[in-house]
């Protein structure tokens, strides 16, 4: 479909009729020599967001991983483990949602680092960094946009969540209150794609690497299963893993609980990614 | 410092890995007109271009513009200059009002006056039918004029044109050419770089000729024709036999060296004319009359400008000998 867009509207564009510029015009255009107050750091940014969505817009496939893989991993894991680890599909995904909702979504977070791969090599970037704007505006902008991406991913998994038998029993503010804070957790979390989208050469071996990561970062997690029957040392890793703590709060708050250390800690370590990786991506950026 | 230079450097240096792609560029552009930098690819324009437009640190030396360090007073910079790379500088994804709009909000308009600017532009740039086309599906011209049209948002003091022409067929070409001469005509400085010696000619009035990263020639139009002579003239003799004796009588008329081409009844010969195209079409027919005069018939003439290679073989050449000069001087 999107192949005959793209053909018809190549073939609009021959068909149209091109004007002249007109010098005189353009000479009025450039007479005034004014310019406005450069934007503050927040509007900057939410300029470079308003772009994300723009490309959205466009470019609509892209929504793709984050509404099929989501309602896949809901749907796969519920049914898989279900029977086997809480007797029924009704009773593991009461369990299984908000862990699998959190792991889906910091999964997505990665494909922010192939999407700054490839999008920073373009000319665009070129006039973005000759700016004279907040440097890391353009980054954070993306970031944002990431975020609408992550949100979109959340509603879908908690409808088919809700469809098969789900139910949040803290109600619409608990709910609201979870997939925030896992929005603030994947926007933190998205710097490190950042800095590996800058840092690595080819969107191959940015996306490897982001395996290497979100892999066992993931599934070493309390999202599928109570940590009690691991090993020792898998507890100690699995237990301060901030994917845990961030499943788990997320978990209690849509439950109706306020997990007040598993917010702390989620948004502690929220803190701490931006702190790190968000200041080596804008190393690299300014570097670049 | 004076302030009447819009770009000033010394001993610019930029290095990759083994590659010295800018070595030891000055260069002094004075603010309000077109300084054309003219040089094959990989010469160090681009480098060049991107090191003063804060793209890229300088490796050594410096470079200022309008008095501001690139590098330490960045962001002083980044507000009085704009670029228009050699890739497109706007987002292809988007359509033509949106990347407008995008940099006039960023250059801090508001949603309103962003708009109105951008629809300007696309009307004065004979965009605005494809205002709504994204921009991945225009033409080779119309993506440069968006692109050129997204360095104007901001009426810039400085603008930096990164071979504007390449690839555009010969209309799109000179509609680039208009819209550079309204900007400059406007009292905004141009950068342009460029391959091709007919586009400096058009448009700049001051060009450095640069080479292996490194300036080999600077000054106006006239002292770099007077410099490598102002043209060509190519001859087709009818009979090839009569070639040494053509060779002689050219040489003799227009004091320059004749080379023979591997077509035997063809010959090409520089011609000075004293910097001047006038000049230089006096000469030749001077040449021609004095062939006239000695019974030799030519089937075809043309007297070009100078091509690029022939403006580089000159002056490498007169490098080359000003180097064997110094050595001389040295060992004496």
């Amino acid at each position: 479909m999107s192949t005959a867009t793209t053909t018809k509207s190549t073939k609009d564009m021959a068909d149209l009729v091109l004007e002249a510029p007109r010098a005189e015009d353009l000479a009025a255009l450039l007479v005034s020599k004014d310019r406005p107050p450069r934007p503050s750091a927040l509007s900057a940014s939410f300029t470079f967001g308003w772009r994300a969505m723009l490309k959205i817009k466009h470019v609509p496939e892209q929504l793709f991983d984050v509404t099929a893989f989501p309602i896949m991993m809901v749907l796969m894991y519920t049914y898989l483990f279900g029977g086997a680890l809480a007797g029924s599909v009704s009773a593991y995904i009461q369990f299984l949602l908000p862990g699998i909702l959190t792991m889906s979504v910091v999964m997505i977070t990665m494909y922010t680092g192939v999407a700054v791969n490839t999008d920073i090599t373009k000319g665009v970037f070129d006039r973005f960094r000759t700016l004279p704007i907040w440097r890391p505006a353009p980054m954070v902008g993306y970031l944002l946009g990431d975020v609408v991406r992550y949100f979109i991913a959340s509603v879908v998994m908690l409808g088919v969540g809700m469809i098969i038998g789900y139910r949040p029993h803290g109600g619409p503010l608990g709910v609201v209150l979870g997939i925030a804070l896992l929005m603030v957790f994947s926007f933190a979390f998205s710097w490190i794609w950042t800095m590996f989208g800058l840092l690595l050469r080819t969107e191959k071996s940015v996306m490897g690497v982001s395996m290497m990561v979100i892999f066992p970062l993931t599934f070493l997690s309390n999202v599928f299963v109570d940590p009690k029957t691991m090993p020792g040392w898998l507890q100690a890793f699995v237990n301060n893993s901030p994917v845990t703590h961030v499943a788990t709060a997320v978990r209690e708050l849509m439950v109706g609980n306020w997990p007040t250390a598993d917010i702390a800690w989620s948004l502690g370590w929220a803190g701490l990614l931006v702190l790190v990786f968000g200041s080596v991506t804008m190393r690299l950026y300014n570097r670049k | 410092m004076s302030t009447d230079l819009a770009i000033e450097t010394t001993g610019l240096v930029k290095v990759f890995g083994e590659n010295r792609a800018v070595d030891g560029v000055d260069l002094s552009v004075p603010a309000g007109m077109v300084y054309g930098l003219l040089g094959p690819n990989g010469a160090g324009k681009t480098t060049t271009v991107r090191m003063l437009a804060t793209l890229l640190r300088p490796d050594g030396g410096q470079a200022r513009v309008f008095g501001k360090d690139v590098r330490k007073d960045a962001d002083a910079v980044r507000s009085r200059v704009s670029l228009t790379g050699q890739y497109a500088s706007v987002d292809e994804d988007l359509t033509g009002a949106e990347n407008l709009v995008l940099l006039g909000r960023l250059l801090g308009h508001s949603k309103p006056a962003a708009r109105e600017r951008a629809a300007q532009l696309l009307d004065a740039f004979g965009l605005s039918e494809a205002a709504e086309k994204q921009v991945k599906n225009y033409s080779g011209g119309m993506r440069r004029r968006i692109d050129i049209a997204a360095s104007i948002l901001n009426t810039p003091d400085l603008l930096f044109l990164d071979e504007p022409t390449t690839g555009l067929d010969p209309r799109s070409r000179n509609q680039v050419w208009d819209i550079v001469r309204a900007v400059v005509a406007q009292g905004t400085t141009v950068l342009l770089t460029t391959q091709y010696l007919d586009e400096a000619d058009q448009l700049a009035s001051r060009i450095a000729v640069i080479d292996h990263g490194k300036v080999i020639a600077e000054g106006t139009k006239g002292e770099l024709k007077a410099s490598v002579g102002s043209g060509a003239v190519h001859l087709r003799l009818r009979d090839p036999g009569r070639r040494p004796e053509a060779e002689r009588v050219l040489a003799a008329a227009l004091g320059a060296d004749v080379l023979l081409d591997p077509d035997p009844v063809a010959l090409t010969a520089r011609v000075n004319g004293h910097g001047t195209e006038q000049g230089a079409a006096e000469q030749a027919a001077r040449a021609l009359a004095e062939l006239a005069r000695s019974g030799i018939t030519v089937d075809n003439f043309a007297l070009g400008q100078p091509s690029l290679d022939e403006v580089f073989l000159a002056l490498t050449d007169k490098n080359d000998k000003n180097d064997k000069n110094d050595k001389k001087g040295t060992a004496v």
